[in-house]
């Protein structure tokens, strides 16, 4: 069977532009969570979210491309350039047909449609703009980046909710795996902020209020005072290449994408289940070869809500036995927020950087302990310590269960 | 039923018919476990109490609400803070 290879990564995310400004947030436990600028917030009740500062889209695209393009696209684009340009993947045009896209995204261009919708019911606009569709699909961040790079082997678009980019990136090592590809670039991309959006969330009653005026402080995974996730946006994308590839063209090589697990809970379309999650962790391992006392860092789902950190805790201690007390598990949505179907692109990238610097990131925020989650959270320092293997889990609504195990090459 | 008052019999009626169980079924110590009603149907039923009532409830009351009495009591709470501001 083939191996998969990490060789190049890419972040766009609430600490800006770049794999390094990310990492040197997270190793710092510093929240990327402001108040909301880029869209209104008249009445919320919690106008705050993990946004993506200052973010100028013709720093990298001309005007003309900029009209079709929507953010979560234009943050897509933005990653996987840096992705490239860190494996520095040059590729042939044979070997470009063996070279695809797999890109993950929970609410694709929704943003857009919102802004489309106020137009048409609100303003009475006999017509929006034509590129409407094209700018908003799914498909569209894929899509794009397949095309910036000239990527023609299998190109797809993952929606799976908070898990969309964990399954993006399982799936693409899987294409790899079978010999249908043999370089991908896989991750994920969300811009959610829009007024519509943030309305649906709010009535869930499932986000995380600041916290006298601070939003930083908002987002506490674990903490027995914790109060609901917080809204992100941006990109993470990972290049995924064959092993004996990357090994030829002397690629340095991050990490190896050694195991995947997917499960579905059949259950709640909200509430979290216990048993597939273990499962899809327990498929991981296996894929690996890997004993659970041979995992050091858990990069956790870690919304902070409630149900979720609680639930989490139970699934660990149901997959690692007496090892869960000795693992390092985190929850970096307290920093970087709960970026949708970015969030496990960006996550993966922590993990895996956890590993080549032998810094575990945090869980920012951590206040109090709660006696239903009593792991080791790595309460807002980042650790020091060697990390050989680590898993990333997603967990999403629907109870669409996603991990990816990463260890050492 | 004869010792409810209006509120009451309103919270049952609505909570009978989103879950489609007879009002009679439902008592006013009834919990939302009792009723089957999850996290779920409950944020649902709070868009219908906030509908119905034209108020909102904060977080802090919706999370007192898990049992029929508990709701009327969240309500009164809500509909008074209201009542006082429009004094």
């Amino acid at each position: 069977m083939r191996r998969v290879a990490i060789t190049g990564f890419g972040a766009v995310s609430a600490f800006g532009l770049g794999v390094p400004a990310f990492w040197e947030g997270l190793a710092a436990g510093r929240s990327g969570i402001r108040t909301i600028t880029i869209c209104q917030t008249k009445g919320l009740v919690s106008p705050i979210a993990a946004e993506v500062p200052d973010f100028d889209p013709r720093q990298f695209v001309t005007e003309e491309q900029s009209l079709i393009l929507d953010r979560f696209s234009e943050f897509a684009l933005v990653a996987a350039a840096e992705a490239t340009a860190s494996a520095g993947l040059e590729l042939t045009d044979e070997e470009r047909t063996r070279a695809g896209v797999a890109i993950g995204t929970g609410m694709g261009g929704a943003a857009r449609q919102d802004e489309s919708y106020y137009q048409v019911y609100v303003k009475n606009q006999p017509r929006i703009h034509p590129f409407t569709i094209p700018r908003s699909m799914y498909n569209a961040a894929a899509a794009q980046v397949s095309m910036a790079h000239g990527l023609q082997g299998p190109t797809i678009c993952v929606s799976t909710a908070c898990s969309s980019a964990t399954h993006a990136i399982g799936e693409a090592a899987e294409m790899i795996r079978a010999g249908r590809a043999d370089v991908m670039l896989a991750g994920g991309a969300d811009a959610p902020l829009a007024f519509g959006v943030l309305r649906a969330w709010e009535a869930m009653r499932v986000l995380a209020p600041a916290v006298n005026g601070d939003p930083s402080r908002a987002c506490r995974p674990f903490s027995r005072d914790r109060q609901g996730l917080v809204l992100g946006e941006g990109a993470g994308v990972l290049v995924l290449e064959d092993w004996d590839r990357a090994v030829r063209r002397g690629a340095a090589i991050h990490a190896e994408l050694a195991g995947y697990g997917a499960t579905a809970d059949a259950g709640h379309i909200t509430a979290p289940g216990v048993d597939a999650p273990a499962r899809a962790i327990g498929t991981a391992l296996a894929q690996a070869g890997l004993m659970p006392d041979q995992i050091q860092y858990v990069n956790a789902h870690g919304t902070a809500t409630r149900l979720n950190d609680s639930t989490e805790t139970t699934i660990l201690k149901r997959v690692f036995g007496d090892h869960a007390r000795r693992l390092a598990v985190s929850s970096t949505k307290s920093m970087h927020g709960h970026a949708m179907g970015a969030s496990g692109g960006l996550e993966l990238i922590a993990t895996v950087l956890a590993i080549t610097r032998g810094v575990v990131p945090p869980t920012a925020n951590y206040t109090e302990p709660d006696p239903e989650c009593d792991l080791d959270y790595v309460p807002n320092q980042a650790r020091e310590m060697r990390v050989d293997a680590a898993i990333s889990n997603s967990f999403a609504f629907g109870g669409l269960n996603a991990v990816l195990l990463v260890r050492r090459p | 039923m004869a010792d409810m008052d209006r509120l009451e019999r309103q919270v049952i009626d609505i909570i009978a018919q989103k879950k489609r169980l007879p009002p009679e079924n439902i008592a006013l110590d009834s919990s939302f476990l009792d009723l089957g009603i999850d996290s779920l149907d409950g944020m649902d039923l709070l868009f219908a109490f906030e509908d119905t009532f034209n108020i909102s409830i904060p977080d802090d009351v919706a999370q007192q609400m898990k049992s029929v009495r508990q709701v009327t009591e969240g309500l009164r709470q809500v509909l008074g803070e209201r009542a006082v501001a429009a004094n």
